[in-house]
């Protein structure tokens, strides 16, 4: 019988990996809902909404989780005891500072030019990608090294969210 | 087993007794009712066979207020006691309301609302909004011959707490149960849904007469997932209005126009933009107060300049949503136009350009918001059939805290579905911090000052420690109804406080009763029969349930607690019998912490149970 301290993998049925079918996800979490959301009690007594108002968020957030590539890889990696954001982590390797630095000039130099963000936008989005095929080979496998691509995946999507803000502004 | 039951007359339970339920779409500039009659919803229409209700309330002096037509009808003849467009003021201060100037109604600033000065007394926009859904319920109740059991209203996806709250508000108002809000676009996708047996991505573009909402929804076997929903509460048909107004102004050469004159010339310049919908250019005739006659030609094109900007805004949203959704407009499936103000040829245009596609436009775009409301509302009264529908809806705004500094960190993000549980860490400021004073707050700003403060509360009790030292969780939850509950724990001690927010701009359950009182003037012996017919419809429905449960899963109870179980309700039922509401109350709350572990089992069998029968492997991969 499953229960609240299931993993959320085990939740779905899926194996516990970083490489899961997203249609499969999907269609169980569709399934799961259909079950446990408090709209299919509507009309029965409290005690039976309040819990399944509890299953359904549960149910919720492992999908949440598990959809996004990059939080699975976090969660994936706190389930085998590493925090890939606490305190203590090793320093960035220096050709990703490197870079972290040209992006940013790239950034303030592009402020306010329209064409200049969208290819830095372009430019971030390849890096996001190439990182998330390294994450997938590594989360199941070497655990610090996966740490360091979701480490720089962070970066990556606060750099975005720059860019994203400078090309709202000028709207 | 326990003895066979003879119940009194008038209290038999009628386990497949279909509960009246309608869908209201409570909008600008008209509002609808509809319900679901033999499995087809539909929009009910009144004597005359209008189903459009104007959304016009006219005060008069010595009389009860006239609502639709008949109001609509005398607003350029008595201005400021005819109230149209109130949607636009629910939940706002007077410094929200962008357009004061622009109305012609005596707007007082008040704490919380503002409110309107009428003929007959000051009136907050709940209270008019009241009008409208009473003459709604009138016509609804008239059509299916019984009262109401339940209600789904529709809101603008983008509508933020205080105005759903001051929706909610309106509804008791006018004596109304309301079951859910739900989101116009998704109600508008609901009745596509169903009517076209959709499936896959559909972007909702809903352009009413005051707000703009766009939603991203996912249709899958019955299910309805909102991706993503973005838009603007301040933009809408009106202000499409609002721009050849001031054109006719320019160039007549009109300085001051009265109120009068104003009404005559809004009108005016909505009719010639519907003729623009099919022509090319739109006559403009009217004859103001002091004698002037107004004799102009717009052209499309024209228009077409005039409110360029306002289409540009609306695609500004759209992008938003499609970006939050991760999606390409490639991705979608269809597109579908909802809200009178969709029939603009420009706008269809601009629609179809932006999205590479022909939007869809099958049903009637001032009908199906309603249609769809109705659907949701005969599912949440109880009637249920084998095919229902699930919906998944997600918070259209950010909700999150105040953090030093005047800034806000989210704790719950927009678009994250319903319902949900979220936690985050905080910290103490100062060495020996023993109290936490917490903010709650709505919006996407970084600055608490462009957020919209939903309440604070305090956490006291926290041991002296050093600064940062403290490990404060702070519980978000959102219900299936988008109410959001606060918790603050300290974790080494378990000192905890806790909150359900209400917004500050909602009414407080006296004021509600107040008005209340003053609208019904009525007598404690009314109301406690109502309270006593409320706790016995409850009760009936709580014996239906657990009936129900123990008829299907009663092999998950030994015979004991069938037996302990069987008692309880012979109490409820013996209470409901002997009339007392205290009574009726207190054996429902014991028949439902009796049936708790019951419950308990029976969620987890049906959650076990969907995930049987999947492939064995991928199970035990």
């Amino acid at each position: 019988m499953i229960d609240f301290s299931a993993t959320h993998l085990q939740l779905f049925g899926l194996p516990q990996q970083y490489g899961i079918d997203l249609n499969v996800l999907e269609s169980r979490y569709r399934e799961l809902q259909t079950k446990a959301h408090p709209d299919r009690f509507a009309g029965e007594d409290e005690t039976q909404i309040r819990l399944a108002e509890q299953w359904s968020g549960r149910i919720n957030e492992a999908y949440r989780v598990l959809k996004s590539p990059f939080e699975r890889g976090c969660y994936l990696l706190t389930l085998q005891g590493i925090e890939p954001f606490g305190q203590n982590q090793p320093a960035m390797p220096p050709d990703f500072l490197m870079q972290q630095m040209q992006w940013h000039e790239q950034l303030a130099e592009a402020r306010s030019k329209a064409d200049k963000l969208m290819q830095l936008e372009q430019s971030v989005e390849r890096h996001k990608k190439s990182l998330l095929t390294d994450l997938s080979g590594t989360v199941d496998s070497s655990a610090e090294q996966a740490a360091l691509i979701l480490r720089k995946l962070k970066f990556l999507f606060r750099l975005e969210e720059q860019v994203g803000e400078a090309l709202e502004a000028l709207e | 087993m326990a003895l066979l039951q003879i119940s009194e007359p008038g209290l038999s339970t009628a386990p497949h007794q279909h509960r009246l339920a309608a869908g209201i779409d409570l909008g600008t500039t008209h509002s609808l009712v509809a319900t679901v009659r033999s499995g087809e919803p539909q929009v009910l229409e009144d004597e005359l066979g209008h189903a459009l209700l104007p959304s016009a309330v006219r005060y008069c002096s010595d009389e009860a207020p006239h609502v639709g037509y008949s109001a609509l009808n005398m607003q350029d003849k008595d201005p400021t006691n005819t109230i149209v467009s109130v949607k636009r003021l629910m939940g706002r201060v007077l410094a929200d309301v962008n357009e004061a100037a622009e109305l012609p109604y005596a707007l007082l600033d008040a704490p919380g609302m503002v409110r309107l000065a009428t003929v007959s007394g000051d009136k907050s926009p709940v209270e008019v909004s009241a009008e409208i859904l009473k003459a709604l319920r009138e016509r609804a109740e008239k059509s299916m011959g019984g009262e109401l059991t339940g209600v789904v209203i529709t809101v603008p996806a983008y509508f933020d707490d205080a105005q759903r709250q001051a929706t909610k508000d309106a509804a008791k108002l006018a004596g109304l149960h309301v079951l859910r809000l739900i989101n116009e676009p998704t109600a508008a996708a609901i009745a596509y849904g169903l009517d076209q047996a959709a499936e896959g991505t559909f972007a909702v573009y809903d352009l009413g007469g005051g707000t703009f909402d766009f939603s991203l929804l996912k249709l899958s076997r019955g299910v309805f997932e909102v991706l993503a929903t973005s838009g603007n509460g301040h933009l809408g048909g009106d202000d499409f209005d609002q721009r050849v107004y001031g054109w006719i102004l320019q160039h007549a050469n009109i300085a001051a126009p009265t109120a009068g004159d104003m009404r005559t010339l809004l009108v005016a310049a909505r009719r010639a933009k519907e003729l623009l919908s099919k022509q090319d250019s739109a006559p403009i005739q009217a004859v103001l107060s002091d004698g002037t006659a107004v004799d102009l030609t717009l052209e499309y094109s024209t228009f077409d300049t005039l409110t360029a900007d306002l289409l540009q805004k609306t695609l500004i949203s759209c992008r938003k949503a499609l970006k939050d959704a991760a999606l390409a407009v490639e991705d979608l499936n269809g597109v579908v136009l909802v809200g009178g103000a969709t029939r603009m040829r420009t706008l269809r245009r601009e629609v179809t350009q932006f999205f590479g596609r022909q939007p869809l436009t099958n049903l009637d775009p001032d009908k199906v918001v309603a249609l769809g409301a109705s659907i949701q509302a005969n599912i949440l009264a109880g009637n249920r059939g084998a095919d229902d529908l699930l919906l998944l809806d997600v918070t259209p705004l950010s909700l999150g805290i105040e953090t030093m500094g005047g800034l806000t960190e989210k704790i719950i993000p927009r678009n994250t579905t319903l319902p949900v549980t979220r936690a985050q860490d905080f910290t103490t400021f100062k060495d020996g911090q023993t109290a936490m004073s917490i903010h709650v707050l709505q919006g996407e700003r970084e600055l608490v000052g462009d957020c919209r403060s939903l309440g604070r509360f305090e956490l006291r009790g926290i041991p002296p420690m050093v600064a940062g030292a403290a490990r404060i969780r702070i519980t978000f939850q959102v219900d299936a109804d988008g109410l959001l509950s606060v918790t603050a724990r300290e974790q080494s001690t378990g000192v905890e406080t806790q909150i359900v927010v209400k917004p500050s701009y909602g009414l407080g359950d006296d004021e509600i009763a107040r008005m209340l009182q003053e609208s019904y003037q009525l007598a404690e012996a009314d109301k406690h029969a109502r309270m006593l017919q409320e706790a016995i419809t409850e009760a009936r429905r709580l014996l239906e349930s657990v009936k129900a449960a123990m008829d299907t899963d009663a092999d998950l109870l030994d015979d004991a607690e069938q037996v302990e179980i069987n008692a309880f309700m012979q109490h409820l039922f013996n209470a409901m019998a002997a009339g007392g509401t205290d009574d009726i109350k207190k054996h429902m709350d014991a028949l439902n912490n009796g049936t708790r572990d019951f419950a308990s089992r029976r969620m987890n069998r049906s959650i076990s149970q969907a995930l049987t029968g999947q492939t064995v492997d991928s199970i035990a991969a």
